[in-house]
Order: structure tokens, then sequence, then C-alpha cells
């Protein structure tokens, strides 16, 4: 988990949700995450912070492998920037029909 | 319209009645159906589970569905897909169309079909000789996409 220096205000925590390849991976299908900066906090902070981890979590994030983000169930792209409480799911690319 | 995320099979004969009661201004019903095949990139495919995203999935196809009815001049649309486990030769989705005329019924429903297979939230998981893996996406099917957006 992030850990947040006693000066700097108290992050926005986000719920993150794992899907298919990626819930099997990280063991788990999803968990809250508070990031250390609460202003202009965006989906390429989430990753960097869940990467940092590393193991799965860095294998699986690892820039060259192919990760979906949808927040609040609309698909954005790394630039797109979080709010407190958004539901914000990671995934591979999508295989139905 | 009508979009449908279930573990249930589904009576395509009866979809189509249902989906085209009554309206006598529809002279033409597209159908694709797709099952599940026996064997996958070279690899023989004994089992098949379907996830999907609860929410998002649904809403995703809705917009499909929207995006369809704003391009074509058709009348409904009609999506089932299943998910959980399945097996080889079942039925796995259905898209049915309605329009007056066969052209437009048949490009909203590879419209449909293209679109769904890049941008709603559902991932096989395939069960082979060597064990089972998460389905791969498919250059193809992004370049099937793409057709629509030239």
């Amino acid at each position: 988990m992030t850990s947040v220096a006693p000066a700097v205000a108290a992050g926005i925590t986000v719920d993150l949700v794992y899907l298919a390849r990626l819930r099997e991976a990280f063991g788990r299908s999803g968990e809250s995450l508070t990031l250390p900066t609460a202003a202009d906090a965006t989906v390429a902070d989430i990753l960097a912070v869940l990467v940092a981890r590393g193991g799965v979590y860095a294998s699986e994030l690892a820039s060259g492998r192919a990760v979906r983000v949808a927040v609040n169930h609309e698909v954005v792209t790394a630039t797109h920037r979080v709010q407190r409480g958004d539901e914000v799911a990671l995934f591979p690319p999508v295989t139905g029909g | 319209m009508a979009v449908r995320v279930t573990c249930d099979d589904f009576d395509v004969g009866a979809e189509i009645a249902a989906l085209r009661a009554g309206d006598a201004r529809v002279g033409a019903v597209v159908t694709f159906l797709g099952t599940v095949r026996d064997l996958s990139e070279g690899r023989n495919v004994s089992a098949l589970a379907l996830e999907h995203y609860p929410g998002m999935t649904e809403k995703a196809l809705a917009a499909i569905v929207d995006e369809a009815r704003a391009r074509f001049d058709i009348y409904d649309v009609l999506v089932i897909h299943r998910i959980g486990p399945l097996q080889p030769t079942d039925q796995i989705v259905l898209v049915a169309v309605t329009s007056s005329h066969r052209g437009d019924a048949f490009e909203a429903c590879r419209f449909v079909m293209d679109y769904l297979k890049t941008r709603a939230p559902f991932w096989k998981k395939e069960t082979t000789p060597t064990g089972a893996h998460w389905v791969d996406a498919r250059d193809s099917d992004d370049a099937a996409a793409a057709r629509w957006t030239r």
C-alpha cells in the first residue's frame, strides 16, 4: 500500500476492479486504493502506484502489456483525471462475441 | 431495443418472432448467431468460459445499439450474449436487426457485431489440452471495427 507523508493532504480513494486475466494474476477482484496526491490524480498515477508494488502488478501492467481502463464504466486513456469514489476497472482487451 | 447478458441458452426462432411481432413495417430481419467452435488457433477447445463486467457490459452493448440506430435505417435491435461455462456447438451470441429493407439490416447487424467484438467487455477463457488460458484479442477484429470509422 502507499504511505502518505503527514504534511500531505489526504489523498483521494478510488475503487479498483480487476477483470479476467488481471483478476486471476492479482488474486483479487478489486481493492480500495488511496492515492497520495489529491489534486490532478490521473489513471496513469494509479497504474504507477500499482506497478511500484512489483511482482505480478509490475509484470501485468508493464508498458507493452495491453491494459484497458474504464472509469465509471466508460473507457478512458491514461491522462483521464479521477475523482474521489470513482470505480476504476483494469482489464485486458476484450474478446467476446 | 433489448440487450440481454445471460447464462441461459436462447431460442433464435422465438427471439425473432418476438422482435418483429406485430410490426408490419418490417420487411427484413437479419440475424447473426455466434457459436462455440472446437478449434481455436490450431488448438482443440473442450470448454469455454465467458466473463463480463456487470454494469459496464450492458451499458456498452446499449451504446453500440444506439450507434447502430443512428447510423442505419432500422427499426429494432436485439443483442443476447451468454456468459459462464459453454461447450463447443453452444450458442454464444445473437444479434438480430429489423428494417424495411435488407441493406440497412445487413449493415447494422455487421456493425453491431464488429463493435461488440472490440468494445463490449467480455473475455473468453478456453480449455485446451495444454490447460485453460485467456484468449488474446485479434488484430483482425480491430480492423473489422475500424472499417466503420473510415
